[in-house]
């Protein structure tokens, strides 16, 4: 039977504001944007996300549940969006909790805040695991069996730590530097483990709906349902399973409602369950139907960014380093606070996002557009970041006057 | 080519363009007589250059082509006495001569108000096609009251009767729309490009600022701006963000280096700021005093309200500052790797300057990356753009005798 495991990643980070040094030591609300039209204003950028693509391909995703037994997915969603969610569109919880309660939606396990704590503190990491499986449990009455790390950044002992902590199997990329000739259809062991399982993305029938699906100068454009269930068949020869892994805003937002994306896709699972050899699996039911006993180590880490599939964006040049070091500094110091507010803020601040937005690695081929920011430039949100950690500092000294150092 | 000015003989960044654009031009084929309003003494093999009077190169100077102001303000010459408007009169009658004489060039290329109205004449009387080329309009120059009416009227003729306009920057082409009402078709934007030669045989020894020196041992952070103390440079809001910066990050000195009407409301506003202690007033200064402020400083500031390129900044980038620059100046357009802000947002430019000042990594990358970006803009793309331009305008070429 030819298996196709579908996988959407839900996020949105909590942006810093225009944030000011003027501001630091009295205004502690880093997050709201007074501006609404500001790139930064948080509650903006959910409403309009949510009326372009979360609400009508939940909608959409909910429809083909009741419509078609068979169907199925899986979803990653962040605690930073749950948040934003039952703040500013309450309706999208209600409708993941219609979809999860057909039992055929798998949620996926990573971190609460989107954060590359795994490379920087595993305990940090491992907490922000926790909250995160709590959050999934109080709304939706499960619990993650896969993992997910942000970015889908992987390597070897991502794998030992999810084994450990009882996973069943790990999401990554099937980047063909690891693969070689292997194809990325199978649920292989990883490397150095016992059980767990590694489902890689299949990036190219990934990639050609999440990136290629509106790009005219594409030859293939546009891209037909008949021509994308052609080439599925053709991929379900090189293995048990297809893994379509991508971003949920792909759907509305990314590739606009006008290119036909939600039709095609409404299409697609309805051709698909049109042929009874065909089906759906989510990726716990993938780790077990499409397990070979083959192993794939990934000795350094692969990511799904990029053509280099790396973590350069977030940590390639000097700021980001300085900013990255600069907040897991304060763990320590923030954690012994004891205060819930200053610890929340504290770990906002690691969302991957904010170092993205300092990224420069296109300015010396001129392709400054390819990376989305909400921020003028890579150094304002630098120091809007900068600016806000300056502000935590003031906070860790006010609540233990003598001890913190606040100099920059 | 009718120009004003060209090195050495140049009071500013009009000769500098005008000679790499008309050596990048000649070594892709162009033949070019360039036109000076004063007795040449220039010798290059890449192109000719006339002299449309007798007067002496130094004579240029006192007659304010960059003061509005000064138009009709007569000056000593040899000959007697003359004001920029009776050289302008001799500088057409001069071309009128040379184009009688059966020269009958395929361009003309005007640089600037100071020639268009010689540039007019010929397509008037002559059937030359004309592109006029725009540094810095009279609005840049006159800051707010809006420069010299004489001036402003010269500008819009010679914008109306150019078949095409090239302008420095984009901020100059939507100045040329807004305030003269041109067709955006018609106007093409050609950024400045950068050449190291002037820099070539420089060597910072250390020697003009040995005060400075021994403050950035003490780990201060020097800031320097470097221009005509005029309304439109924007110095005084320059002047308040430094102080709100100090406030929060003591350790910063500022470098005010050059000369002009705003001066002493800067050292006025630097006292009454309470920061008299941290910022420096150099005086005019040029050759290796300025490149010496160029190196010592860290950052460079172009705080203008409105600025068609800012040719100063690249200079500053080329010596390793890292650069803060108004999103008002055309520079800006051409450089990724700085920090743009608005000229009134004081703010803005304090919180930048603090946060260079206290992140290394922000610093470094600044500095780094800028390096890659301003050795990108060549003379070259500007001629190659330059040619494309004459290629559309020749075919407007027509006898009307």
């Amino acid at each position: 039977m030819r298996s196709l495991v579908l996988y959407l990643h839900m996020h949105q980070p909590f942006r810093v504001k225009h944030y000011s040094i003027f501001a630091v030591g009295h205004d502690h609300d880093y997050w709201t944007d007074k501006d609404w039209y500001a790139g930064a204003n948080n509650e903006r950028v959910f409403k309009k996300v949510a009326e372009k693509s979360y609400a009508p391909m939940l909608k959409l995703l909910l429809r083909c549940l009741e419509h078609f037994p068979e169907f199925k997915l899986s979803l990653s969603i962040t605690g930073v969006w749950l948040e934003q969610a039952e703040t500013w569109a309450p309706e999208l919880i209600t409708l993941l909790q219609k979809m999860t309660e057909t039992g055929r939606v798998e949620i996926v396990g990573e971190t609460y805040y989107h954060s590359l704590a795994f490379f920087y503190n595993r305990e940090e990491f491992a907490s922000e695991v926790a909250e995160h499986r709590a959050k999934i449990q109080e709304l939706f009455g499960q619990t993650p069996r896969v993992l997910r790390n942000t970015e889908l950044a992987y390597n070897d002992d991502v794998a030992s730590w999810a084994e450990e902590h009882g996973y069943r199997g790990v999401l990554a990329e099937g980047w063909d530097k690891i693969l070689g000739d292997r194809s990325p259809n199978y649920a292989y062991s990883a490397y150095g483990c016992k059980e767990l399982k590694l489902l890689l993305r299949n990036y190219r029938r990934s990639d050609d709906i999440a990136f290629r699906f509106s790009d005219k100068r594409w030859p293939e454009w546009p891209l037909t349902v008949d021509k994308y269930l052609a080439w599925l068949y053709e991929d379900a020869e090189r293995g048990l399973l297809t893994n379509l892994m991508m971003d949920f805003e792909t759907f509305g937002e990314n590739i606009w409602r006008e290119t036909g994306i939600f039709e095609f896709f409404e299409s697609l699972v309805e051709r698909w369950l049109g042929d009874k050899a065909n089906r759906f699996l989510t990726v716990s039911e993938a780790c077990n139907i499409g397990s070979v006993q083959e192993s794939v180590s990934m000795p350094w880490t692969v990511s799904w960014a990029d053509a280099e599939r790396d973590l350069t964006a977030w940590l390639g040049n000097s700021m980001q380093q300085e900013a990255i070091s600069a907040v897991y500094e304060l763990r320590d110091e923030v954690l012994a606070s004891n205060d819930t507010e200053l610890i929340t803020d504290w770990r906002r601040l690691l969302t991957s996002d904010h170092v993205y937005y300092m990224c420069t690695k296109y300015f010396q081929d001129g392709d400054v557009h390819s990376y989305f920011s909400p921020y003028d430039s890579p150094f304002d949100a630098f120091s809007y970041f900068m600016n806000s950690l300056r502000d935590i500092k003031t906070r860790l000294a006010k609540a233990k006057p003598a001890a913190t150092d606040i100099a920059p | 080519m009718l120009g004003w000015e060209l090195p050495p003989h140049n009071s500013g960044g009009l000769g500098v363009a005008c000679f790499n654009l008309s050596k990048s031009l000649a070594k892709m084929g162009a033949e070019i007589d360039f036109v000076v309003p004063y007795e040449s003494d220039h010798d290059f093999d890449f192109m000719h250059v006339l002299s449309a009077t007798d007067l002496d190169p130094l004579f240029q100077y006192g007659m304010g082509a960059y003061e509005s102001d000064k138009v009709n303000a007569k000056t000593l010459g040899e000959n007697g006495h003359y004001s920029l408007r009776d050289v302008q009169h001799e500088y057409c009658e001069f071309i009128k001569q040379y184009l009688s004489n059966n020269q009958q060039p395929d361009v003309i290329h005007a640089h600037d108000w100071l020639t268009f109205e010689t540039a007019i004449m010929a397509k008037k009387n002559f059937g030359i096609p004309f592109v006029a080329h725009v540094h810095a309009t009279e609005f840049d120059r006159g800051g707010e009251n809006g420069g010299n009416p004489l001036i402003r009227q010269i500008e819009y003729e010679g914008l109306v009767w150019a078949d095409k306009i090239v302008a420095v920057s984009q901020a100059t082409k939507d100045m040329i729309i807004e305030k003269y009402g041109i067709p955006a078709d018609k106007i093409d934007v050609a950024h400045n490009g950068f050449t190291t030669q002037r820099e070539d045989n420089y060597h910072f020894d250390g020697s003009s600022y040995q005060y400075l020196e021994d403050l950035k041992k003490q780990g201060y952070t020097i800031v320097s701006t470097v221009g005509r103390f005029t309304l439109q440079k924007g110095l005084a809001h320059m002047m308040r963000a430094a102080a709100r910066a100090i406030s929060v990050h003591p350790k910063l000195v500022f470098l005010f280096a050059g000369d002009g009407e705003e001066k002493n409301e800067l050292i006025r506003l630097s006292a009454e700021l309470g920061i008299a202690k941290n910022v420096i007033f150099t005086g005019f200064i040029r050759g290796k005093q300025l490149r010496d402020i160029y190196s010592i400083s860290d950052i460079f500031v172009m705080s203008s309200v409105s600025e068609p390129f800012g040719l100063t900044a690249l200079e500053a980038a080329h010596h390793g500052n890292a650069l803060v620059i108004t999103k008002q100046s055309g520079v800006g357009e051409v450089l990724h790797s700085i920090v743009r802000y608005d000229f009134w947002d004081e703010d803005k430019l304090a919180d930048a300057l603090v946060n260079i000042a206290e992140s290394p990594a922000l610093t470094k990358i600044l500095r780094q990356n800028v390096q890659h970006e301003y050795a990108r803009i060549s003379w070259d793309d500007v001629a190659q753009k330059c040619i494309q331009v004459y290629d559309e305008v020749k075919k407007h070429k027509r006898n009307i005798f």
